[in-house]
């Protein structure tokens, strides 16, 4: 074989791959978003950050029973807490977070439940995970707040059904 | 005993930049050492003085490291190596001049609230976080003078043409103009954020601002920024690597390909930085994330192209298998080492980027550690070990003297791959358990026991990190005040194996590309932007809490 010849094969043989290394992470994600439904946040609304304690429905903060295994979490982010920070919900639970900020950008974090989304003073964000594990689950705030940052946390405590 | 600096206006704007670059990577290094030492449970030495607080540290730490290390370090290098491709003076050393005072009046403006613990904001300065304006004016003013250098580039490029026409652009110098218009194009996001959205905001012209507006436009160059930082290494990897191993670039054409589709795809995949924001529909996120996978492809062609360059050195060398070729390069030579050292630790670093980028997976590592990890094996070594390795031989030529030690140079360059192995790979383990990043992590209130036999080894790469880069430092400072030994030769461009001429026309053109980079951007960022406008209503006000 001429020796050009091989380089264009040695080329072919690195090109094809990297083609087909992408390719198949992009089918590998879109099977696991649309096929197994581990979707990332998304638009859910807009809200004025210096009126999130008067608007629905960030004025009764909590969580709430919206169904037999679903709950919803009204959370509010400020410097530095979480409003609520300690939720309790029974195993098995489809749990939506709707959560904002009243001051400077959180994010909420709740490792090993999928739940990473940031709160951004305008937005409102949107998630749900669902809690098949009992046991305790901690929350961070992930985003640099201010000076007390590493304090603002909390824990999801998923208990077992009696 | 006078430097030879003086005798060429080039290398004497090279040599200003480079002390400025070095100047802050001392201070990134000291406060990257605190912070480090901190995760292993030593108490952060907060001062009055010094550094007001953690925070204040990691926002000085970032500031300097990425933002002024690198960026003075480019606007050295490129001017530099473009000079030496086209084998003339570049146009206007006056600009020139003009572009160095007007960055460092920016820095300087920058750096009194930085240093003041006035703009504790991080370098992403996101809003509602509000900096002393000053802050803002100056980093802009830094941008600014980086579009100068693009037109001189632009300039010279045109002067050259005019004396050689027909002729293809010399490799470094083509590379060197495409990154600095991959930049300047970029860097609109950041611009339009800091004139319409922060200046304003700071100065208490508006009373309020759009965190997610301001966000958004920051990542919009907040990506391609990592190109800008990456690109010079890659510029030093095709254009002089090859030679300093002894052997030849493997394809010149496909170099050139790789850079163009740097240029156009670059840009238009930010989001992926704001996989978990709300107020983006996450069909776009996708869309962006499908962009991430696709400029993987340019840095694939790299690594194809630099390894065989370096293959064939390898064997020219006598090496021989499948990869024992690798170990008979020229590892003696520390300007080599670092860079070989560099490029090793970069494929980890773009295989963690890919992961990262990928849409849900990020979900899992989002804001953890992992991406601390993730960035010191990029910009932190793939980069930084670079540019490094590129100062040997640099600072030698600009001083007209050697190396002051290239032993002490060798084992700073292991130190720093060895460190960072330590460090990264501990950042990476202790994100994928939850770990949040930019946290004073000894102080959490939700520290995690699992976490404890770990932290320690944060301290060990950061010890290890710091005394490598003091190790650099020096070694640059003594080859300043001390070394007496003449500088040997600037390291010669590669030539390449195939003739250069062979590759289509199109890769020597700019314009056609620069069209496509703007169609993709429009694409990519167009209805995200035009929705976040028409919504936009600039009433969130500014905090101070730090």
């Amino acid at each position: 074989m001429k020796p050009g010849a091989t380089v264009y094969l040695y080329e072919l043989a690195w090109i094809l791959p990297s083609i087909a290394i992408p390719v198949g992470m992009l089918a590998a994600l879109l099977v696991t978003a649309f096929g197994a439904g581990l979707h990332v946040p998304s638009v859910a609304g807009r809200i004025d950050p210096s009126k999130v304690t008067e608007t629905a429905p960030f004025d009764q903060p909590g969580v709430v029973q919206t169904g037999p295994v679903s709950y919803e979490v009204r959370m509010i982010g400020q410097i530095w807490a979480f409003t609520p920070n300690e939720i309790r919900v029974p195993v098995g639970s489809t749990v939506t977070f709707v959560a904002t900020s009243k001051d400077v950008i959180h994010g909420l974090f709740i490792p090993g439940a999928n739940v990473n989304v940031m709160l951004i003073p305008g937005q409102i964000s949107r998630v749900t995970a669902r809690f098949d594990r009992a046991g305790e689950f901690f929350m961070a705030c992930h985003e640099y707040c201010g000076i007390a940052h590493h304090t603002m946390g909390g824990k999801v405590i998923v208990e077992p059904r009696s | 005993m006078s430097l030879e600096l003086a005798s060429d206006p080039e290398k004497r704007i090279t040599g200003a930049h480079m002390l400025v670059a070095n100047l802050a990577l001392l201070g990134g290094i000291v406060t990257g050492l605190l912070q480090g030492l901190e995760h292993a449970g030593v108490e952060f030495p907060a001062s009055e003085y010094f550094l007001r607080s953690y925070y204040h540290s990691v926002s000085m730490h970032g500031v300097l490291n990425v933002l002024v290390w690198t960026t003075f370090f480019i606007a050295g290098f490129l001017p530099f190596i473009s000079a030496r491709a086209y084998a003339m003076p570049l146009a206007s050393p006056r600009l020139g001049w003009l572009t160095f005072w007007l960055m460092l009046a920016g820095l300087l403006i920058a750096a009194v609230p930085l240093a003041g613990d006035a703009a504790t904001v991080m370098f992403t300065f996101y809003a509602p976080l509000r900096a002393h304006w000053a802050f803002y004016i100056g980093l802009t003013l830094v941008v600014v003078g980086t579009w100068l250098i693009t037109l001189r580039l632009g300039l010279s490029h045109r002067a050259w043409r005019a004396g050689h026409p027909g002729a293809r652009t010399p490799l470094a110098a083509f590379m060197s103009l495409v990154t600095m218009t991959m930049w300047t194009l970029a860097s609109v996001g950041l611009a339009a954020s800091m004139l319409f959205l922060l200046i304003p905001w700071s100065l208490g012209l508006v009373a309020g601002t759009d965190p997610l507006l301001a966000r958004t436009l920051f990542w919009l160059t907040g990506h391609p920024i990592v190109y800008f930082w990456l690109l010079p290494a890659y510029v030093s990897w095709y254009t002089l690597v090859p030679r300093q191993a002894g052997g030849r670039l493997f394809s010149d054409p496909m170099a050139r390909a790789s850079f163009l589709l740097f240029l156009i795809l670059s840009s238009p995949l930010g989001l992926h930085h704001q996989v978990t924001d709300p107020g983006i529909h996450e069909g776009w996120k996708l869309f962006q994330a499908f962009l991430t996978f696709a400029v993987f492809f340019p840095s694939l062609l790299t690594f194809f192209n630099v390894v065989a360059s370096l293959e064939g050195a390898g064997r020219a060398r006598g090496g021989k298998g499948l990869a024992a070729w690798f170990f008979r390069l020229p590892w003696g030579d520390p300007s080599l080492a670092a860079q070989l050292l560099a490029m090793l630790t970069f494929c980890a670093g773009g295989i963690g980027g890919l992961i990262n980028a990928s849409y849900n997976v990020n979900l899992v590592v989002h804001n953890t550690a992992y991406v601390v990890g993730h960035f010191h094996t990029t910009v932190g070594t793939a980069v930084t070990l670079t540019y490094m390795g590129i100062s040997y031989w640099l600072v030698p030529h600009l001083a007209g003297r050697a190396l002051w030690s290239r032993g002490m140079a060798l084992a700073q360059a292991w130190m720093w791959f060895i460190g960072m192995l330590i460090f990264s790979t501990t950042l990476h383990e202790l994100g994928l358990r939850g770990m949040p990043r930019r946290t004073m992590i000894s102080q959490a209130s939700y520290f995690q026991p699992e976490w404890s036999a770990l932290l320690p080894w944060v301290g060990v790469g950061g010890t290890l990190l710091f005394v490598s880069g003091s190790l650099y430092l020096l070694n640059l400072l003594l080859t300043l005040t001390v070394s007496r030994a003449p500088a040997p030769a600037v390291p010669e461009f590669a030539i390449s194996a195939g003739p250069a001429e062979d590759g289509p026309a199109i890769l020597n053109r700019l314009r056609p590309w620069v069209v496509t980079a703007v169609i993709f951007l429009v694409i990519a960022y167009g209805p995200t932007l035009a929705r976040l406008v028409a919504t936009s209503r600039l009433n969130a006000p500014g905090f101070r809490v730090w």
